[in-house]
């Protein structure tokens, strides 16, 4: 059950100012109060996972925590505006948050007249974590349940996503949906359904040790993953990146790395997103259209970034992750990033590295970008071999780049034709605007090529997509 | 967006002393709070200027300067690169530094340039 205010409160944060023209000086007080709800934006953005969590710890289901926190951030858009912000906005959050539990635990108990249970757990609300003493360990534990529980694996993907982009990004339900180009209302009913599902399944809040935790890992690391995927290559839309999706998935990585230093797959994971998000000014043409790896400007890649992306790579090797699914995907995206021109990356290396990712998950995706490699390494001919196996692979059936890179191979061999009409294909296969267009200018260079006989191999750089 | 920090710590980056054990343990309390929320990318300290050097550019003319340099409130003592959603996020960071003295500069760093 979401309460009114939970309701109010986003409508709050979204239209401001509030409540201005009716002093005497309209134009400062509306001044005022916007800079206030501004501020209560950004804090919230910094506190909401914490006060989540460490509610979520306390109450034990991350729908009620959530109700209470938005709570508390409607009473700080109440007062703030006119009383200040408070010096410690965390801790009055939190404070505001368990008053508000307390409340709400006497009157359900009451009207289901269970006198010994509301004193017990007003007394585990009254204790918890209390934001002025607690340690950063503490927080860590919490956040670290929380992550847990948002990207439980009883949950389905995108009911995963939508709650932890809600939960632990502090994103409103309204940027969710603008971000996956749904409509608000499947977003607020995924999020309704998953905390339904979450208490339903009596999901405890916890960090998981043994072997438990192995998997309930690697389903977190698939949601922030597929969160940087949407933001790296939209699926969907007129927009061929979306880098806000990136920079929240990369948050959240680092975050993750922080609370957990000696995974390896998470410092793999970390290291993935780091070097993929350092090409993302130079994957975007100057009139956003896509730029395809081997042709980017490699002086626009963000040398930050890879090197952070590298040292987090080392990182999971120390670790002795090198093999991880994760880090070896980096180690391939590393091949691209030390090559400092197209030419120079080392093929038979990447070749190797997608032999030992192929070997350690076999997955129709990676085969594919298996046979790019080769055929980069070793010629289109090799590639092409290994692309037609995959011709009739189900899970491929209307994956686009099947025939995107089917057609760059059939047009480096001079068969144009061929290669034309796997750019359409390939076309027709995308939801995504910008790629689409992209596709179709390929496939109408094959059509001239075939008139012309012009072959392809003739100082036109590759254009292969990795 | 990305968000550099400038330091500008007045007459204190200057100073030869080194801060107190507690001012420095507030500072990497603070730092480590920012590493851990994955706000920071990269920071840094600077030597005094005394060690830095300037060089001015008038047409084809270029004069080297030698620190120190004399604006003291305007030299840039340290440096953080922030990964934040909004100026305010940065803003909000910021004021929560443990500094008891200086100016702190929030610049949004340019990216992405033709989107």
């Amino acid at each position: 059950m979401r309460s009114s205010s939970s309701r109010a409160c986003e409508g709050a944060l979204a239209i401001s100012p509030r409540n201005g023209g009716a002093s005497a000086d309209p134009g400062r007080r509306e001044k005022a109060a916007t800079d206030a709800n501004r501020a209560i934006e950004a804090i919230w953005r910094i506190e909401s996972a914490r006060l989540i969590a460490g509610l979520a710890r306390v109450v034990g289901d991350i729908g009620t925590a959530e109700e209470l926190a938005q709570d508390a951030l409607v009473a700080a858009l109440e007062q703030w505006p006119s009383a200040g912000v408070p010096d410690r906005p965390g801790a009055w959050l939190m404070g505001t948050a368990k008053h508000r539990g307390i409340d709400m635990i006497r009157r359900r108990k009451t009207l289901e007249r269970k006198h010994e249970e509301i004193g017990r757990d007003v007394e585990r609300l009254q204790g918890g974590t209390d934001f002025d003493s607690a340690t950063d360990d503490e927080f860590g534990d919490d956040l670290l349940g929380l992550i847990f529980m948002a990207c439980h694996p009883v949950l389905s993907k995108e009911a995963r996503v939508a709650l932890t982009l809600r939960v632990l990004g502090g994103l409103t339900t309204e940027e969710i949906a603008r971000a996956f180009l749904v409509p608000v209302s499947t977003i607020a009913q995924r999020i309704v359904r998953a905390k339904r599902t979450l208490a339903e399944a009596h999901v405890r809040f916890e960090v998981p040790g043994g072997a438990a935790r192995v998997a309930r890992l690697s389903s977190v690391l698939e949601v922030i993953y597929l969160i940087f995927n949407e933001g790296y290559s939209a699926t969907a839309g007129k927009d061929w990146v979306r880098p806000a999706l990136c920079e929240e998935a990369l948050r959240l990585g680092r975050i993750l790395a922080e609370l957990t230093p000696s995974e390896p797959e998470v410092h793999g994971l970390v290291a993935l997103m780091e070097i993929q998000a350092s090409r993302l000014g130079a994957r975007i043409g100057p009139s956003g259209e896509p730029v395809l790896l081997l042709d980017q400007d490699r002086a626009r890649w963000d040398r930050l970034l890879i090197r952070r992306g590298l040292s987090a790579l080392e990182r999971a090797g120390s670790l002795g992750g090198a093999l991880g699914p994760y880090a070896l995907q980096a180690a391939i995206a590393a091949c691209h990033a030390r090559a400092a021109t197209a030419a120079e990356t080392d093929w038979p290396r990447m070749v190797a590295l997608y032999d030992a990712a192929v070997q350690l998950a076999p997955s129709p995706v990676l085969e594919l970008n298996r046979a790019v490699a080769v055929g980069m390494a070793f010629g289109p001919a090799a590639g092409l071999e290994l692309v037609d196996a995959l011709v009739h692979e189900p899970a491929l059936d209307s994956y686009h780049l099947l025939p995107a890179v089917r057609g760059d191979l059939l047009r480096k061999l001079g068969r144009s034709e061929e290669a034309r009409a796997e750019f359409e294909r390939a076309a027709s296969l995308t939801e995504n605007v910008r790629e689409r267009e992209l596709l179709e200018r390929r496939a109408a260079d094959c059509a001239a090529e075939g008139i012309t006989g012009r072959s392809p191999s003739d100082g036109v750089a590759s254009r292969d997509r990795i | 967006m990305r968000v550099l920090i400038m330091a500008k710590e007045g007459n204190q980056s200057e100073a030869a002393t080194p801060p107190t054990p507690e001012a420095m343990a507030a500072y990497q309390k603070f730092d480590e709070e920012l590493v851990k929320a994955g706000v920071v990318l990269e920071a840094g300290r600077l030597h005094p200027s005394s060690q830095g050097k300037r060089v001015r550019f008038d047409g084809k003319k270029r004069t080297v300067i030698d620190g120190p340099f004399a604006e003291t409130k305007e030299l840039v003592a340290g440096y953080w690169l922030w990964q934040v959603r909004s100026i305010d996020e940065a803003l909000e960071w910021l004021k929560r530094a443990p500094y008891d003295g200086g100016t702190f500069e929030i610049r949004e760093v340019v990216e992405f340039e033709g989107m």
